[in-house]
This record gives C-alpha cells, structure tokens and sequence, in this order.
C-alpha cells in the first residue's frame, strides 16, 4: 500500500522522514523554551519602569520583526559559532568549536519566537483586572506573590490564544532551518526528492506529517486553554452549582 | 458600643490629616478619622468628595502625600523627601499593615480563577501561614456565617453580585484583621442584592468588629454606624453621631447632599 520509496529500510526514506520529524519536533520544543523564556523577560522589560530595559527590548523586538527569518538565522548560525568560538578563546580554550546546528537553529527560531510573544505576554499582563491585583495587595500580598498566584495563572488565560498561533508558526518556521544544513524534516523530505526523482510523493508525505504535527498541537492547545480558563464564562470545566443560581432576572 | 467609650484603649485607627493630589487635583485636603476598637464609622458624600481614596489610602493601596496612619498603635513608618512628600515607604511594614486590615471593594475583586473556598483560604495560607487543612476549616465557618457554604466549590463568575460580595467579605474575615474597610460594598449591586450584603455588615457590626464603612447607603450609615462622616471635596465638612447629621445637619453642603438622596 505504502509505495516503496516511503517505507523503512535501505530502499526506503520512510525512515528518514520519521527521523527528520523528531528532529523538527524537537527544534520546535527547544525553540518553544527559548522563545517563552525570552518573551517573558522581554515582556518584563517593556513593563519596567527602566528606560534602559524598556529600550533593549523594544529594540529586540524591532530588529526580529524587521529582519526576514530565513537571514536571522543564517545571522545566528554565523555569527553564533564565532561568538563562541571568542568565547572559548577567552577561556583559554585552543582549536575550533563545532556550533551546533540544532543550538544554533533553536536560537534562532527562539529568539523570533521571544520577539513576538514578548507581545502576547505584555498583553496579558494588563488584561488582568486591576482590582484583583488591588485585592491580593489588600491582603498583604508580597509583589512576588501577587505574580505567582494571582498575576501569572490568569496572564495564561488571555495569553494561551496568541500562544498557540506562535506555536503553529513557529513549527513551520522549523522548515527554514534547513538551510543550515540540519536534517530536519523539510531537508530530508528534499533530500529524498531530489534522490528518487519523486518530488511530489515526498513534498506529499512532507505535508501530511506537518499537518498531524498541527493537529495533535491543537488538541494540546485546547486542553490546555480549557484549563486556563476555569471559572471564567467560556471554559467548559465549570463545575455545575449544585442548587441552580438564585440569580435575579 | 455608643460614641463614648469610657476608658478608652489606643484606638483601633487613626488617620491623621490625610493629604492626596493626583495631578493638579486636590483630593484630600487632610482628612483625620479615628475609631476606637468595635466602633462602626460610616463616611458619606457625594462622588469626588474624596471618601474612597481616603479609604485607599489607609491602607496604602494610594500612597497618601503626607499625614499619618496608626494601627492598634504601630505607627506606619513613612519618610518624606524634599518635596514633603511621602517616600521610601517601609514596604514590609506595609504588607503587614494590609494583612491586618481587611479590605472589601465595591466591585467584589474575587480572583476569578479561583474558587470560592481558594479565594478565602488564599490570604491565610500564603501571608499568614497557616496551614491548608486549618484554613479551610475556617474558611467553611466563615461561608456558613455568609450563608454560602454550599458554594465553596463553585466560581466567582457563577455567582450574583450579592453572593460575590459576601464571600469577599469572608475571605477579609479569614485574614482575622483588626479592623474591615468598605469601599462602598452594596454600589454595584442590583437593587435587590443590597439587602443580603447589609444583614452580613450588620451582623459584623453586631459583633463588635471595628468598620470604616464609605457608603451611599443612608439607612445603613444611620441606623448601624456610631459615627457619621460627611467628606465634601476632600474635607470634613460635618462628623457626629448619624442622629444629629441625619437628624439635624448643621451644614447647609450636608443637607443638600442629604435631600439630594431621599
């Protein structure tokens, strides 16, 4: 059923293909940790009071913006392997350093991602209502509680929705870093194209896997914007009252 | 509980001279209050006279421009710089200030992604560091005493105004503060909500609790508070047992406000 040239083994780029979709897969999750890690810290300082934060990081989000994908990252790639080939130098340490291709894609795929959820995230912080920040002060909240346990669980309600969009992007975008050279999905999707003569069996194959990467990605999604949004009007996992609501017409 | 306590204790509040601008607009032009322990004062006047961000300010939710603010006799340290305003706040002292002052706002403020019983245990787990099981045991007397028990388990969104408000006024019982302040606690709720949240004020005022109540209900300042306060833009304008400030205004600004409101 399964035409020859798909399926696993030596005659096979079945194989292949499964092992180029991990690889994008996990690009995807680095990138994913990378880019939440810095969207936060950009969010954070586009909210502080320092004009010197706020201007790097509106900068940061300026440059990413405004720069294609496909040449941030070349630029990592480039620039990344001689920074910390400098760096090794530094620490007296002598010869080449082989920048890794996954580091050096996830870094950039991160730092796109950081870029544009540093505006999500800014976005969510102020949807949450002033007066339940009012109200943890209130009750003698320490600032850093008021984040942790009131501030930050329901940022993740309003920002879930930009999120997942980011998400999606970005797993495509996971497709630009084979120019890199990493054998992702896409390039070895090419690879066997171009071997077999057979270009749109695998460009097909290619899309299909893309696709089912999407879908179980929403189902996460969902799952987890139903989660984030208990007790609000919208999320299904609100429990029923037990007496129904004495709630005036 | 009248106006006269016989030999007085150091009050439970004391505010004093309570200055606030936000821009170029005045608020308070020094505002005093001081009520002693078990004493219900109810402030009055009309929108922008000052009352709410007096309250705010008590507890430093607005940081005031200058006066000062003592509880149970701990004087809250405030610094004031060249300006003569208030600066470089203590911010502990300040948290332990709120954590003993019991807060309740007109628009509820529940924390919406918490359910009822989370959002009273919240406060006494987190500042006071009690434990879970405690807490809740608490927690479920407390919504027993609001008439609310059955919702523990139920979200702020799923529930009236009336309701909403009654479980804010538990989670500020459940901090066992010294003294509860009302932002106009009945304002934002229908006409017939009012009613259950006032028998709740009522009952805690019954019990000796100590409430600066801001309020646009008449009835409620004059019936259950022992002391009236009528601010007129940032300014006492008349103070005295609600039976002479009902009864028989001295103020020509507080009769006005008050025919204003029958």
């Amino acid at each position: 059923m399964i035409p020859e040239i798909l399926q696993f083994g030596d005659t096979g780029f079945g194989d292949e293909l499964v092992v180029g979709a991990l690889i994008t897969v996990e690009i995807a999750i680095y990138s994913l940790a990378i880019g939440l890690a810095l969207g936060l810290a950009a969010a954070g300082a586009k909210l502080s009071r320092s004009p010197i934060l706020r201007g790097i990081a509106e900068v940061y989000s300026l440059l990413i913006r405004g720069i294609p994908e496909l040449l941030i990252i070349l630029l990592v790639y480039y620039s990344g392997g001689a920074a910390i080939e400098a760096l090794l130098k530094l620490f007296g340490h002598d010869g080449g350093f082989d920048f890794n291709k996954r580091l050096a894609g996830s870094l950039a795929l991160g730092l796109i991602f950081g870029a544009f959820a540093s505006e999500v995230f800014r976005g969510a912080f102020m949807a949450v209502p002033k007066g339940q920040i009012e109200a943890a002060l209130a009750v003698g909240m320490t600032r850093r509680q008021v984040f942790l346990r009131i501030r930050f669980p329901q940022m993740m309600r309003f920002a879930l929705p930009g999120l997942g969009n980011l998400w999606m992007v970005l797993l495509k975008d996971t497709s630009l870093v084979s120019v890199i050279a990493l054998d992702e999905l896409m390039r070895e999707t090419s690879v066997a194209a171009e071997a077999t003569q057979r270009p749109f069996v695998f460009y097909l194959a290619a899309t299909v896997i893309y696709l089912l990467l999407t879908v179980v990605s929403d189902i996460f999604r969902a799952r987890l914007e139903r989660h984030a949004n208990r007790g609000v009007a919208g999320g299904e996992r609100l429990r029923r009252p037990r007496r129904p609501l004495q709630r005036a017409a | 509980m009248a106006g006269h306590p016989a030999a007085p204790p150091p009050p439970a509040l004391v505010a004093e001279d309570i200055h606030k601008s936000f821009g170029a607009l005045e608020v308070l032009k020094g505002v005093s209050l001081s009520a002693a322990v078990g004493q219900v004062i109810a402030i009055i006047g009309s929108s922008g006279s000052g009352k709410s961000t007096f309250l705010r300010c008590i507890n430093f939710l607005e940081v005031p421009d200058r006066g000062r603010i003592a509880l149970d006799g701990e004087e809250i340290q405030v610094r004031t710089d060249r300006a003569g305003r208030l600066t470089g706040v203590d911010r502990r002292q300040i948290v332990r200030l709120r954590s003993q002052l019991g807060m309740v706002f007109q628009s509820f403020n529940l924390w919406a992604h918490m359910t009822v019983l989370q959002n009273i245990v919240e406060g006494p787990v987190q500042v006071l560091k009690r434990s879970k099981a405690a807490a809740r045991e608490e927690a479920m007397a407390l919504l027993e005493k609001v008439g609310l028990e059955d919702k523990h388990d139920t979200y702020p969104a799923q529930l009236s105004g009336g309701q909403q408000q009654r479980v804010a006024i538990a989670r500020a019982l459940a901090m066992q503060p010294k003294v509860l302040l009302f932002d106009e606690p009945t304002s934002s709720l229908d006409p017939e909500l009012v009613g259950e949240v006032l028998r709740v004020m009522q009952d805690l005022a019954g019990e000796g609790r100590t409430m600066i109540v801001v309020t646009h209900e008449m009835g409620f300042a004059r019936e259950v508070s022992d002391r009236t306060i009528f601010l007129h833009r940032g300014r006492i304008e008349e103070e005295g047992p609600p039976a002479d400030l009902f009864g028989a205004p001295k103020s020509e600004r507080l009769q006005q406000f008050l025919s204003s409101q029958m």
